[in-house]
């Protein structure tokens, strides 16, 4: 679903943000993304949203490689990938409800279908009673399921999550990531960049750790697929 | 490879079923133009202090080259009756008698480009000139009438204009037995090129006051586009076009354009009725029908699609300068 080959991404002539990395994630998988903070974390992601383009090798998300893609097309492949945020970027100017329709707004979807799932969405993280409330109302932790409810609403194939539980403390982290579990389950690719370690060692998933822009673990099935693609 | 393939298929697919057929998503398409719209005007109405003075400021612009383009219209009015109402007069040789001058007069009335002649005969003139003139006295000191047999040509509906004036006098000043033409063309001349220069300051005027609405809209939409800016990026950030992030902008620049509009046809309105008074006064002194004509239906429309259009020209300048900037990168963090 994800697949980076040889991807650099240099940001100045002398700040290499990403070196050459290599990696795959199949349909339904979940991994982390681990390292120092500068590390490149973010890069990568910035990668996949097509927020950044890299400036040597391939980003390939859904089979469509997104170096070649016109400008226009960005919003089209951003419909597919849902992201959580640790600040979660939600909008303090309308209901829960309207925050997380914000996806199905920019996809055209007729009003009645928009209730209907939206409320399915905000069920799924159990904030459905609170629909009505401004964000601003909710806890840390009910804001940050807002957020996520807002990525899943349009049942995107890839989940991206950048420090997701950076402000919750254990007990909520870990509803959160059964959450995440939870979708990957049922076939969303995964990705969530995180240095908490202790809540990555729990899980016992796959991680990729990178470090001073190189991926020096967890990039092995990637190289794999890459290779089964030759 | 084949896996690979198989991904993409799966994707694909994906892509589609997500899609609503064609009549639905036209349907929800104007159905999303029309909250958009209502919004924009909501959040006008939210701030109406602010709007009222965008709108005024707009309305002043706009209501200033109208204006002129009111007077100068009627203007144009007052001489082109003048031009109708001009006639040549041809005075004829002392000699011509008063059988030629006859024959003169059917001559020249058979031109086409001639509507009417008229033969004041020199018995005729002197009396009448004995009569208004008050010089009885001076006038019986005369030994011989000194006025000559006169023809005052009246212009045809086609050479009503300056030039064909001119042509018609050329004609009639080559005829046999005329001594002298006259037709009092200068003054309509330096009319006319009054209202010519006047036409075209008007226009510069137009396009500058344009200029600055623009101007204007682009900077209070540039300001709501800074107060949005959170929205615009969760909007982009979930795969919000770029028509779809505009479009509340642009409709905000159309309203601003709306209300300037009404404004400025306000504006022009009561100072026509401030103004008309003094003017039909004025004209009369100077025994003229001038009247200032205020705008018709259709100039009022036309008006307010000026108008419009050019608050939505400004917000377009404006999101193309602002909004394309505003890149979701920035939230994603190092």
């Amino acid at each position: 679903m994800i697949e980076f080959r040889q991807v650099t991404k240099r940001y100045d002539s002398d700040h290499t943000a990403l070196a050459q990395v290599n990696f795959g994630l199949d349909r339904g998988e979940l991994a982390f993304l681990t390292g120092h903070s500068g590390a490149g974390k973010s890069t990568l992601l910035k990668l996949i949203m097509v927020m950044e383009r890299p400036s040597a090798g391939e980003v390939e998300v859904g089979g469509q490689v997104l170096n070649r893609l016109p400008r226009r097309q960005i919003p089209y492949i951003r419909r597919h990938i849902g992201v959580v945020f640790q600040n979660h970027q939600l909008l303090f100017d309308r209901t829960v409800f309207h925050n997380v329709a914000m996806p199905l707004e920019v996809m055209g979807v007729p009003a009645r279908d928009i209730g209907r799932r939206v409320r399915a969405a905000l069920d799924k993280v159990g904030l459905l009673s609170k629909e009505k409330m401004n964000p601003m109302q909710l806890s840390g932790g009910e804001q940050q399921r807002v957020g996520i409810a807002r990525a899943v609403v349009n049942k995107p194939p890839v989940l991206l999550a950048d420090e997701p539980t950076g402000n919750l403390d254990p007990q909520l982290s870990a509803d959160i990531m059964s959450l995440f579990a939870e979708f990957s389950q049922v076939g969303v690719t995964v990705l969530i960049a995180t240095h908490d370690v202790a809540l990555i060692n729990t899980l016992g998933r796959r991680t990729l750790t990178l470090d001073q822009g190189r991926l020096v673990a967890g990039g092995s099935p990637g190289i794999g697929g890459e290779s089964r693609h030759v | 490879m084949s896996d690979s393939r198989a991904r993409a298929k799966d994707v694909s697919r994906g892509a589609k079923s997500s899609r609503s057929p064609l009549a639905e998503q036209a349907t929800s398409y104007f159905g999303h133009h029309r909250k958009v719209a209502a919004d924009s005007a909501r959040r006008l109405w939210q701030s109406p202090v602010a709007s009222i003075m965008t709108w005024t400021v707009m309305g002043v612009a706009l209501a200033l080259p109208v204006a002129l383009m009111l007077l100068l219209t009627s203007l144009q009015g007052v001489s082109a009756g003048w031009e109708s109402s001009a006639r040549v007069t041809a005075y004829l040789e002392q000699d011509v008698s008063l059988g030629q001058a006859e024959a003169l007069k059917q001559k020249v009335s058979e031109d086409s480009r001639v509507a009417e002649v008229e033969l004041i005969d020199r018995d005729a003139a002197l009396a009448d000139f004995r009569a208004s003139s008050g010089l009885e006295d001076a006038l019986d000191y005369l030994n011989d009438n000194p006025l000559p047999h006169t023809l005052l040509v009246t212009p045809g509906d086609g050479s009503r204009t300056a030039d064909g004036i001119q042509t018609l006098l050329a004609v009639v000043e080559g005829l046999d037995g005329v001594e002298q033409v006259q037709v009092d063309l200068g003054w309509l001349q330096r009319l006319n090129a009054m209202t010519e220069l006047l036409e075209r300051a008007v226009w510069a005027l137009a396009i500058l006051l344009s200029a600055a609405v623009v101007l204007v809209i682009g900077n209070t939409v540039r300001l709501s586009i800074e107060n949005r800016r959170d929205e615009i990026l969760v909007a982009k950030l979930v795969g919000g076009t770029d028509g779809f992030v505009r479009r509340p902008f642009l409709y905000t620049g159309a309203f601003f354009g709306l209300g300037g509009g009404v404004v400025a046809w306000i504006l022009l309105q009561m100072s026509l009725w401030w103004l008309s008074g003094p003017v039909e006064r004025l004209a009369g002194l100077y025994r003229s029908d001038f009247s200032l004509s205020g705008l018709t239906f259709d100039g009022v429309l036309a008006l307010i699609i000026v108008a419009m259009l050019l608050g939505w020209l400004g917000a377009w300048v404006a999101v193309k300068r602002h909004l394309d900037d505003i890149e979701p990168g920035e939230i994603a963090g190092g």
